[in-house]
């Protein structure tokens, strides 16, 4: 703890893409896919954009608070999202049941977050605006995220800082006693909000205890170590969870009026990325079955600044701040031969700074992608650094001496202090005398269940929030901007328009031995027993990893159409060989991480599938996506306005049946599309 | 590296328990101590044996889901969490003894997984600011002088992972309790409830089947936040304070 508040501030704004024309009619998914019918948001009022929020909440209906305790509602998750929901429709008497697969809702992912929260205070009088904030997604997005839904979004954000801070969030502050405020993600104006690098762990304490006070106050009951494996739909109405109590193994019936899921991100289909062991997208994947549209689900942020696999035991990957790039130079030696040397005997002119030589205005700070996809190149071509893990060095160095040099030992320590020593925690090297290793890794992913302005899927009665949903963050999310939506969907925005749906309620009773219930129940028995019965060869995590191997490899940073049809191919027989080779040990009425790992990577199966389909119908590069075909001269991503400004929600059609896709066509009224102006 | 570790094994929570002993070779020094347990169950399965039961979601010391005894300390030799703990820790040829946090008031559920839910409920007996969603004033409305603030935070990184109790030998949650009780102490927005907060905490903490705090100092020893223990001492102080005020 004897680091101070100050956090160096992040490097590298997400850009707008180059656009240009497609040079043809392109349909690279053909024969992958069902051309489905256009969808549009019924629920955004037709107003300009900044009243559309304060027309939707006059607008909504309201419920009579003696109505709300007869209303049930289910949320499954109980990170930022699912806490800050839960406890405020139990502060407004609705009675709630909470789910979450951890020990304790405490532990939900949100927690790892670590650099801040955006919200339009404007509280440094640098400019910013709502406009401004709203205007930033979207363009950091790429122009693939929905107006109304980023401009609700930035109109709502300062309401969370008021709320966090009067719970208790212990903010960074000035000596006055005021909010500190950082500028972040590379905008130019001060508006993130942070208690040092921990933000999300204290802004999710804060929901947390918020939804302990409800649980007190008996609107709230909580079922930890729960997983919902299907959703109840009855007459076309999401109106139940089955789900299995992890410690007894109990298959259990819950119903309710309305189901929210805040179940996060999929990163988890890459096997290694930054998120939590259990994190996963078996949540938003069943409903996605029972007819929820699942939108851009190939959008995918990778982050460059993680530390890099160390062996195959790897099981996941620990992000540090970009912010290293602000003072590290990034190189890998210039013959193959050095690659196994001590850097520090790589004299100076046999060292490939590559960034400094290929992109010679920007250096070591261009955006993402680009810093992402040149170490990629680097390490395929042999040239990476670290231990071989499958047969290749996946690592560049990223190097502190010239920092050093220059601010002095103490000058290095003093920004980056905190990042260093988990650096040399983690691998065990001490960065101020060798250089680190870095490697891009997964870290988030914009795409998800497809919503409406009211945050309701194509699913009546079925609400998606925070990262499991896809409209806010278009295809790049901007540092500090997920823990705003989180907090956004379920302190102010769900609650809203969530009572729009439940003034229709109570629905009818349904009793568990309706015919809907009784298939929803038996179909996630039947999984169960398939998995315990195959007694194959291989473990679920060794076909994890492999199916992460093929997603990292042909859906990764950079993917093309060979690689992802190839990738269609050796997911669809992997999937086959996991049905029938699995070896998940133990019994369905226990304790059993093995089995519970088992339904998960099944769903990582059919899930990877689509985001192939989905990147190899998407054929423009945008924000975190990067088609190979679609790139200027220099490289840059190729945004297609002309062919791709829609969202791709696509529709289950059943195991053996091709994914329907459906168009949003993305409409921009108070903004202009942008391109980015890389010269 | 080879090694030889002794684990406690039991099927259920009603169950009885016993230590096991498995031999575990070519284990990297750069592997994290859970990463060592994966390629441990690994082989289990391939030998048709059940996998060994742990708890760890993050893997990187914030969400405090991960805790072993390890070698008799909780977290094991180094201050972090187990999740942070690598196999360089260790030394080659050495025996390890792995047992679950102990503690009544965390009951086993299988083999190194406990229950913790204790915590939980401490929680709800006042770990909060009760303030409902949309009520909130203006948030530069009351400034927190910057030491208090960071105060509250220093302590407020706690992550409920119980090692305080399981390196107590009273087991005692005070350090826990103690971390959230000078946490919302501390700021301006916590005083309302200060006195309602403390003593209806401490009568969960008691009911649970925690013990007192008997001034040994092994939670904070053990605890991967280094929560100092002075936060026990503003504990007792506003647990009298609430007292004296008539509670």
């Amino acid at each position: 703890m004897s680091h101070d508040y100050d956090m160096p501030d992040t490097v590298s704004a997400a850009e707008a893409s180059a656009s240009g024309s497609l040079d043809g009619d392109y349909d690279d998914a053909a024969g992958y896919y069902t051309p489905g019918t256009p969808l549009v948001d019924t629920k955004a009022p037709d107003a300009p954009v900044a009243e559309r929020w304060q027309t939707r909440k006059f607008e909504a209906r309201l419920v009579n608070p003696s109505n709300r305790r007869k209303l049930s509602i289910i949320i499954v998750g109980t990170g930022l999202a699912g806490a800050s929901a839960a406890a405020t429709l139990g502060e407004a008497g609705y009675n709630v049941k909470s789910f979450c697969y951890q020990d304790s809702p405490r532990r939900a992912h949100s927690i790892a977050a670590q650099g801040g929260i955006n919200a339009a205070k404007n509280y440094k009088e640098d400019g910013d605006s709502v406009h401004r904030l709203f205007y930033d997604t979207v363009k950091g997005g790429d122009y693939r995220s929905r107006e109304s839904n980023v401009y609700r979004l930035a109109e709502v954000s300062a309401n969370i800082i008021d709320q966090c801070v009067a719970q208790g969030v212990p903010f960074a502050r000035e000596y006055g006693g005021l909010l500190d405020n950082r500028s972040f993600g590379g905008v130019q104006v001060s508006r993130t909000f942070y208690a040092r690098g921990q933000t999300g762990q204290q802004l999710l304490i804060g929901a947390y205890q918020a939804l302990e006070r409800q649980v007190a106050a008996g609107t709230v009951t909580t079922y930890t170590r729960h997983e919902m494996l299907e959703l109840i739909v009855v007459d076309d109405k999401a109106r139940g969870i089955i789900a299995r109590d992890m410690v007894t193994g109990a298959v259990e019936t819950h119903l309710a009026d309305v189901v929210v899921l805040a179940s996060g991100g999929y990163g988890n289909v890459f096997y290694l990325s930054t998120n939590a062991m259990g994190c996963n997208v078996t949540a938003a994947w069943r409903a996605h079955r029972k007819g929820a549209y699942m939108a851009n689900p190939c959008f995918t942020q990778i982050h460059p600044t993680c530390i890099p696999v160390s062996g195959e035991h790897q099981s996941k990957l620990t992000l540090m701040s970009e912010s290293l790039r602000n003072d590290g130079r990034i190189w890998v030696p210039k013959s193959q031969a050095d690659c196994e040397k001590d850097p520090r005997d790589i004299p100076e002119d046999d060292r490939d700074y590559f960034l400094e030589r290929i992109y010679p205005s920007f250096g070591n700070l261009v955006p993402r992608d680009i810093a992402s996809r040149a170490a990629k190149y680097m390490c395929d071509e042999g040239r990476g650094v670290g231990p071989k893990v499958d047969g290749v060095r996946r690592g560049v160095y990223l190097d502190f001496a010239a920092a050093i040099e220059r601010l002095g030992r103490d000058g290095v320590e003093e920004k980056y202090d905190n990042l260093l020593d988990m650096y040399e925690r983690i691998t065990g090297e001490n960065p101020y005398e060798v250089p680190m290793r870095i490697y891009p890794a997964v870290h988030y992913v914009m795409g998800g269940l497809w919503v409406d302005y009211d945050l309701q899927s194509t699913i009546p009665g079925l609400f998606v929030t925070g990262e499991a949903n896809f409209s806010d963050h278009g295809a790049n999310r901007l540092g500090a901007s997920a823990l705003m939506q989180g907090l956004a969907d379920g302190y102010f925005v769900l609650p809203h328009t969530i009572r729009d749906y439940l003034a229709d309620g109570p629905f009818e009773a349904i009793s568990e031995d309706h015919p809907a219930v009784v298939e929803a129940r038996e179909s996630v028995q039947g999984r169960i027993d398939h998995f315990l019965s195959v007694n194959g060869t291989r473990s679920v995590d060794s076909y994890h990893r492999e199916l992460g191997n093929i997603m990292w490899e042909y859906c990764g940073m950079e993917r093309t159409e060979t690689g992802l049809k190839k990738a269609i191919d050796l997911i669809r027989s992997l999937k086959d060989d996991f049905y029938r080779n699995v070896k998940v040990l133990g019994t369905a009425e226990s304790l059993n991480q093995s089995l519970e790992k088992a339904g998960r990577v099944a769903d990582f199966f059919e899930l990877g599938e689509l985001m192939c389909i989905d990147a190899l119908n998407r054929r423009e590069s945008c924000g975190g996506h990067f088609r190979g075909e679609s790139q200027t001269e220099d490289g840059e991503a190729l945004r297609h306005d002309d062919g791709y400004a829609y969202v791709a929600a696509w529709e289950w059609a059943g195991e053996e049946a091709d994914p329907v896709l459906h168009k949003e066509d993305l409409v921009y009224t108070a903004i202009e599309m942008k391109q980015r102006s890389y010269k | 590296m080879n090694l030889t570790l002794k684990i406690w094994r039991q099927p259920d929570a009603e169950s009885a328990g016993a230590m096991h002993t498995y031999q575990l070779s070519d284990v990297s020094p750069d592997m994290s101590f859970l990463e060592m347990l994966d390629v441990l169950n690994e082989q289990l399965n391939d030998k048709g044996e059940d996998p060994i039961a742990f708890d760890s979601d993050c893997r990187e010391g914030i969400c405090g889901a991960c805790g072993l005894m390890i070698n008799g300390d909780a977290h094991g030799p180094e201050v972090t969490t187990t999740c942070q703990l690598h196999m360089r820790s260790f030394t080659d040829g050495e025996t390890i003894t792995i047992e679950p946090w102990r503690s009544d008031a965390f009951p086993v559920l299988k083999d190194l997984v406990v229950d913790r839910s204790a915590f939980d409920r401490i929680i709800q007996q006042g770990g909060f600011i009760s303030v409902n969603t949309g009520s909130a004033p203006e948030a530069h409305s009351v400034p927190v002088p910057r030491d208090d603030a960071m105060r509250a935070f220093n302590v407020a990184t706690c992550i409920g992972c119980g090692a305080c109790v399981a390196a107590c030998p009273n087991g005692s949650a005070s350090l826990f309790m103690g971390a959230k009780i000078t946490h919302l102490g501390e700021l301006p927005q916590g005083q309302p409830e200060r006195d309602s907060r403390v003593v209806n905490m401490v009568a969960q903490h008691d009911h649970e089947g925690f013990g007192g705090c008997t001034n040994i100092g092994a939670c904070t020893a053990a605890c991967p936040k280094e929560i100092p223990l002075d936060v026990i001492s503003q504990l007792n102080k506003d647990l009298r304070t609430a007292i004296k005020h008539g509670h």
